[in-house]
């Protein structure tokens, strides 16, 4: 999976409430979380983020609460990654769980800058930033979470599971 | 080998003799827990799975806390999904409300999580109740879906970080204060991915409602679970109350930890944790002169039966200025009739404060005590992030019952000796 997208900088410890405030949740419909996705943070990102486009932030990105929005909110307003210094626990599960895709570097997220292009070859963990020619490595992904990727996220994993014990 | 608490309950619910961190493993649950925001996902993809029962009706919990009782249609329409699924799967433990109280006060109180549990909740604070003595940790929905099917769910085990509390704790001194310091200390990802084991004379001391304080906001540096070990507190807490059969587990004197923390609780003064994150506690002395608008007092962190007590004891006698709302929410609904007959509330409407039945609402800005822009509050809650409580110029400041109580009552951050 190559992802290519245009950056969106933020700093250390973007939390929860930042990603998708909670006076949003009382619904789950994507669509409409997406309206809000990091509004906190950046006011102007629901309205310009396009497609694509790629979140890079510091360290313990996704800390605090444990709600699955917020990883549904960016997936659902067309971002294709996050990559941060180090990602908070359960976010980093949550990512994973519902496909969302992550890639924990913190040399890419200190060099990369506000506004490039990004290339990502997610298999192999290698990040470009296409704007300064520069390469970095993510953090290789746990073998059990390839797994998960590759059953199409935890729901059909555990689906197959399920089906394999009848 | 030797081995800490943690790995010891993940290596009994996984079916092994030992466990090493870093390992994945597949573990059984004791009980899985969902509210009003993040159960209503789980459902939907518990559905996609093709299983036609949750595993056991019994160890499944479902909690509308967070916007009820309803704040609107939205959030009526999500409690009704819960509803609905309990009807429908003839769960034992969906609490309604008016019987619901806020979930991580609940649990412990209703004796459905003991010694020795496993347990994974979609809401971050369920690492609350390794105060009991059990591995506790939030996931997410999708999660809770597949544990709700499965009866088990996949735990990379952590390395544990070991905290130890020497000394007399000051007056005026709780588990809110220690966890803030600590926070303060080590930063809000400090313990990423890791277990916090909280240890010494000073922890020991603590009542179980000032332990389910400090492990409440063990997430709150990054921490996987956070977990003190069953003494004397937890058997005479848990006797009689635990509705399951529960095992009091210790680390072994020689297990293996990453870290070793170690602190002086006498040297511990109340702390205020500055916006806008859990680490920018300081000492309330050093506070400044912080004038407020709004203090809050509960949540899963502080809406204890102590806390409440603390508050009153600030309280009784007082008026809060005139330029403060005081807001005040039980933890559950025993927790409120307690308070009621011990005159705690009346002590509180007397002062000028306002009761709220439990519930999440203001501690994550859903309802019942919005901050407007520019409004600053003191609240015994757990986070203080940006628009935590309301507008995204709103300030939140964390603190224990009693300095909050106080705050209400000097209309500026201050500490309960200076309300005389």
């Amino acid at each position: 999976m190559e992802i290519k997208g245009k950056v969106w900088k933020f700093g250390p410890d973007i939390d929860t409430d930042a990603i998708i405030p909670a006076r949003y949740l009382n619904t789950s419909d994507p669509e409409e979380l997406a309206r809000h996705c990091m509004e906190d943070a950046d006011p102007s990102f629901p309205a310009r983020v396009r497609p694509g486009d790629v979140i890079v932030a510091g360290k313990n990105f996704g800390c605090g609460s444990s709600r699955e929005h917020a990883p549904i909110a960016i997936k659902a307003a067309g971002v294709s990654c996050v990559i941060a210094a180090s990602f908070a626990r359960i976010f980093y599960r949550n990512a994973f769980n519902i496909g969302l895709p992550i890639f924990e570097s913190p040399e890419a997220a200190g060099g990369i800058g506000q506004g490039d292009e990004v290339a990502v070859d997610a298999a192999a963990g290698i990040i470009t930033d296409l704007t300064t020619g520069k390469t970095y490595r993510a953090a290789p992904v746990p073998p059990f979470m390839r797994q998960i990727i590759a059953a199409g996220g935890l729901i059909n994993y555990v689906a197959g599971k399920v089906r394999g014990n009848a | 080998m030797a081995m800490t608490i943690t790995e010891k309950i993940l290596a009994d619910h996984a079916g092994k003799k030992q466990v090493e961190p870093g390992e994945l493993i597949s573990v059984k649950v004791d009980l899985v827990l969902g509210n009003d925001i993040t159960a209503p996902v789980a459902i939907k993809e518990f559905e996609k799975i093709g299983v036609a029962e949750v595993f056991d009706r019994e160890r499944v919990a479902l909690v509308p806390d967070h916007f009820t009782p309803n704040k609107d249609i939205k959030s009526a329409e999500q409690s009704k999904i819960l509803r609905e699924f309990s009807k429908k799967h003839n769960l034992a433990n969906y609490f309604e409300v008016g019987r619901a109280g806020i979930e991580h006060c609940l649990l412990p109180e209703e004796g459905l999580v003991g010694p020795g549990d496993l347990v994974i909740g979609a809401d971050s604070h369920t690492c609350t109740y390794g105060a009991l003595g059990a591995f506790s940790t939030g996931v997410g929905s999708t999660d809770l879906a597949a544990a709700m099917a499965l009866g088990e769910t996949w735990l990379k085990v952590p390395e544990s970080i070991k905290f130890e509390y020497d000394g007399e704790m000051q007056p005026w001194v709780g588990g809110k204060d220690m966890i803030l310091h600590t926070i303060g200390d080590i930063g809000v990802d400090g313990a990423l991915y890791k277990a916090m084991e909280f240890t010494g004379p000073a922890v020991e001391k603590l009542s179980m409602d000032g332990r389910f304080t400090m492990c409440n906001m063990a997430v709150e540096a990054g921490g996987k679970n956070g977990i003190i070990a069953p003494d004397e507190t937890t058997r005479v807490y848990v006797e009689g109350r635990c509705k399951r059969p529960y095992r009091f587990y210790r680390s072994d004197p020689d297990a293996k930890y990453e870290k070793i923390y170690r602190y002086d609780a006498a040297q511990i003064e109340p702390q205020v944790a500055f916006p806008h994150l859990p680490e920018n506690s300081r000492p309330v002395s050093e506070a400044g002169n912080i004038e407020i608008d709004q203090v809050v007092i509960g949540s899963c962190t502080n809406g204890r039966m102590e806390d409440l007590r603390e508050a009153a004891r600030v309280l009784k006698g007082r008026k809060v200025h005139k330029n403060v709302r005081l807001i005040i929410f039980p933890g559950t609904p025993k927790i409120y009739l307690q308070a009621l007959r011990e005159g705690l509330i009346e002590t509180f409407v007397e002062a000028g404060g306002v009761v709220s039945t439990p519930t999440c609402g203001p501690c994550l800005g859903g309802h019942s005590g919005i901050l407007a822009r520019g409004e600053r509050c003191v609240a015994t809650t757990n986070r203080n992030f940006v628009g935590r409580m309301g507008h995204p110029e709103s300030e939140v400041y964390l603190s224990n019952p009693a300095v909050a109580a106080a705050s209400a009552v000097l209309g500026r951050i201050g500490g309960p000796w200076e309300v005389d």
